[in-house]
């Protein structure tokens, strides 16, 4: 399968005053288009920068990533915030959606960004709840909705523009047993039935267990699975 | 447009800060419509280019000295004065004390004088040929409902009949209109003649209040006046001869000093709602820094994230600020009208609106612009994280 996501020699730092924290180093990656990848690793290992790299949050320090063949670490703020919009999708542990708006206008928000009509809006929204099973809640505010249907509401917004990547930050952690499987579930649907691409960070085993394969992070670095086994 | 809902729900998020913030954006435009429209009436008055070519002669001393009626007549002989009228005081009451009508025993040629007064001409053939006539301003009519054929009675604050009584009646015989650009209170007086007044009045002994003496042009104002006064030199009814420009210039320096009051007065009022407002705007944005952090996820640029708080701010001042000025338009006539007249705040002008809604504007930008700056720089990851 063709390559989606190439990261080489990357590494990632910070600056907390005059300390210097290196927080990923040589990190070489390749993932293929349509696979489905969950990201393991002690707490403070590195997995949610490594994520926000590959989503285009962050600029590396020094490495390159490239996406679909844009080297997205050369671009601006501008142009990629502008990628984003159009080739990723995020999911978050603690669904982030805006309190104040409906389902429906949650799952929306990304569309503004495009050149489609109100009507268009609506209806692609409509078609990425019914997707994620909740197109009888679409004028509900988060707040009245349990947590994983909340959760399946940021995953509808994440898929609405149709990108190829999605990149999703422990989507289960804040979830209980039954309602994280229903959204490990469809995330799997959407990789499997839609050809999407998954980054995953999770620090479940059994979360892991719905990707097509897992990788571990230490240190800032990743180690062959055979280390912790 | 799209992202107007957008905008309409981070204004509500909280809604009883939002509630109160608008509240007082409500009171400081309400107060801005009303004193904004004292201030504009009283510089109306005192801003047209009508009259220029008028001189005002009364007493030197006092307004209240009258002058012999014989000045008229040398008055006009000098060069450059086209025509001579007076006046007297009458200051008359209707019915009760409270309505005060302004009322001048005007000559015959006295409405000649006023081009910017517009009375047809069968009515003025009409008030020429009563000697009980009146002709009163447009506003005035409307004030009390008087029509053409009325009799109205009016009592008068000084001068008695010669029967000892002080009410006097008038025909009314024609309603004046007034160009835009009138003095203030043109429209509301009420003209009867000289010629009745002085000679029904148990004071009568033929003299006048003042005398307006028109120009053959507005340039030779300072020579003529200087004539004037010096045909009563030295005499016992020594005159002040002034244009009515520099009778306005004198009386607009007072109005300066109101459109002072009022400008400090708004200043002080804005200037705290200035600080008010940029604090609920700072914890608005603060509290919202996840969801905008999210929104730049997503991809809205920083730019349009600027754009979004900016926005919200300046439409939080223009309902609040509208209520205001509506409420401010509303009441004014309504308090005129609880007063009986006795308090008259003029409506609030287009020219009051559209500096209302610049101020809106402009006070929304200077609040705004802090919170929105601090959006558009929000650095991602770290937001996301509760940094
Ligand atoms: N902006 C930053 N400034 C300074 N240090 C940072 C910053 N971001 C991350 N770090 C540090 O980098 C390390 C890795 O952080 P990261 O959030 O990637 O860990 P993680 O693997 O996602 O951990 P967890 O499982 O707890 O979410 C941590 O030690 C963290 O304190
Ligand atoms: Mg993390």
């Amino acid at each position: 399968m063709a390559t989606l996501i190439d990261i080489q020699n990357l590494a990632k730092s910070y600056t907390r005053g005059k300390q210097k924290v290196e927080v990923l180093h040589h990190v070489d990656l390749t993932i293929a288009e349509g696979d489905f990848l969950a990201l393991m690793g002690p707490s403070g290992s590195g997995k949610t920068t490594l994520l926000n790299l590959i989503g285009g949050l962050d600029a590396p320090s020094a490495g390159s990533i490239s996406v679909g063949g844009q080297r997205i670490d050369q671009l601006g703020g501008g142009a990629l915030a502008k990628w984003r919009a159009s080739n990723v999708g995020f999911i978050f542990q603690f669904y982030n959606l805006m309190p104040m708006l409906s389902a429906q206008r949650n799952v929306e928000l990304p569309l503004l960004l495009t050149k489609l009509s109100a009507a268009q809006r609506k209806k692609n929204a409509s078609i990425a709840l019914q997707l994620v099973g909740l197109a009888d809640r679409a004028s509900h505010k988060p707040s009245e909705l349990s947590g994983g249907q909340q959760q399946r509401v940021a995953i509808a917004r994440a898929i609405v523009s149709d990108p190829a990547l999605l990149v999703c930050d422990e989507p289960t952690g804040d979830l209980d047993r039954q309602s994280a499987e229903d959204v490990l579930g469809l995330l799997q649907q959407l990789n499997r039935d839609h050809g999407k691409t998954i980054v995953m960070v999770t620090h479940d085993p059994k979360a892991a267990e719905y990707a097509s394969h897992t990788l571990h992070l230490d240190k800032g670095a990743l180690v062959e699975q055979g280390a912790f086994a | 447009m799209k992202y107007l809902h957008l905008i309409w729900a981070a204004l509500f998020r909280r809604k009883t800060r939002t509630v109160l913030t608008l509240v007082s954006i409500i009171a400081a435009f309400l107060l801005f419509g009303m004193l904004d429209a004292v201030r504009t009436a009283f510089d109306s008055g005192s801003q047209g280019i009508v009259g220029v070519d008028r001189l005002v002669t009364s007493s030197r001393y006092s307004i209240i000295q009258p002058l012999p009626e014989s000045l008229g007549a040398r008055i006009a002989t000098i060069p450059g004065v086209r025509d001579v009228g007076h006046a007297n005081w009458f200051g008359g009451i209707y019915q009760d004390p409270k309505n005060f009508v302004f009322s001048y025993a005007v000559s015959p040629n006295y409405l000649d004088l006023y081009p910017e007064i517009h009375l047809s001409a069968e009515q003025r053939k009409a008030f020429d040929g009563n000697r009980t006539g009146a002709v009163i301003g447009d506003k005035l009519a409307q004030k009390y409902g008087w029509k053409v054929g009325d009799k109205i009675p009016l009592q008068s604050t000084i001068f008695p009949l010669k029967n000892g009584s002080k009410t006097w009646t008038f025909d009314i015989e024609g309603i004046y209109t007034v160009d835009k650009d009138a003095a203030n209170g043109l429209d509301q007086l009420f003209m009867l003649h000289w010629k009745y007044f002085d000679e029904a009045n148990a004071f009568g002994n033929g003299t006048v209040g003042w005398y307006v003496d028109r120009l053959t042009d507005p340039a030779l104002g300072d020579r003529v006046a200087h004539a004037i006064d010096a045909l009563s030199a030295n005499s016992d009814h020594e005159t002040k001869t002034q244009t009515e420009q520099a009778f306005s210039a004198s009386f607009a320096k007072q109005l300066g000093d109101i459109g002072l009051i009022v400008g400090s007065i708004m200043g002080a009022v804005f200037f705290t709602l200035i600080l008010l407002t940029a604090n609920t705007m700072a914890q608005a944005v603060r509290e919202r820094t996840s969801e905008l952090a999210v929104l730049k996820t997503i991809g809205f640029s920083s730019r349009s994230v600027l754009a979004l708080v900016l926005a919200e701010s300046v439409l939080l001042l223009l309902i609040g600020g509208v209520i205001g000025l509506g409420l401010a338009a509303v009441l004014a006539p309504a308090i005129g009208k609880g007063s009986g007249g006795m308090i008259n705040l003029p409506p609030v002008g287009a020219g009051s609106w559209a500096m209302g809604v610049g101020l809106m504007v402009l006070i929304g930008l200077v609040v705004g612009a802090l919170p929105a700056w601090r959006a558009m720089r929000l650095n991602i990851v770290d937001a996301l994280a509760g940094r």
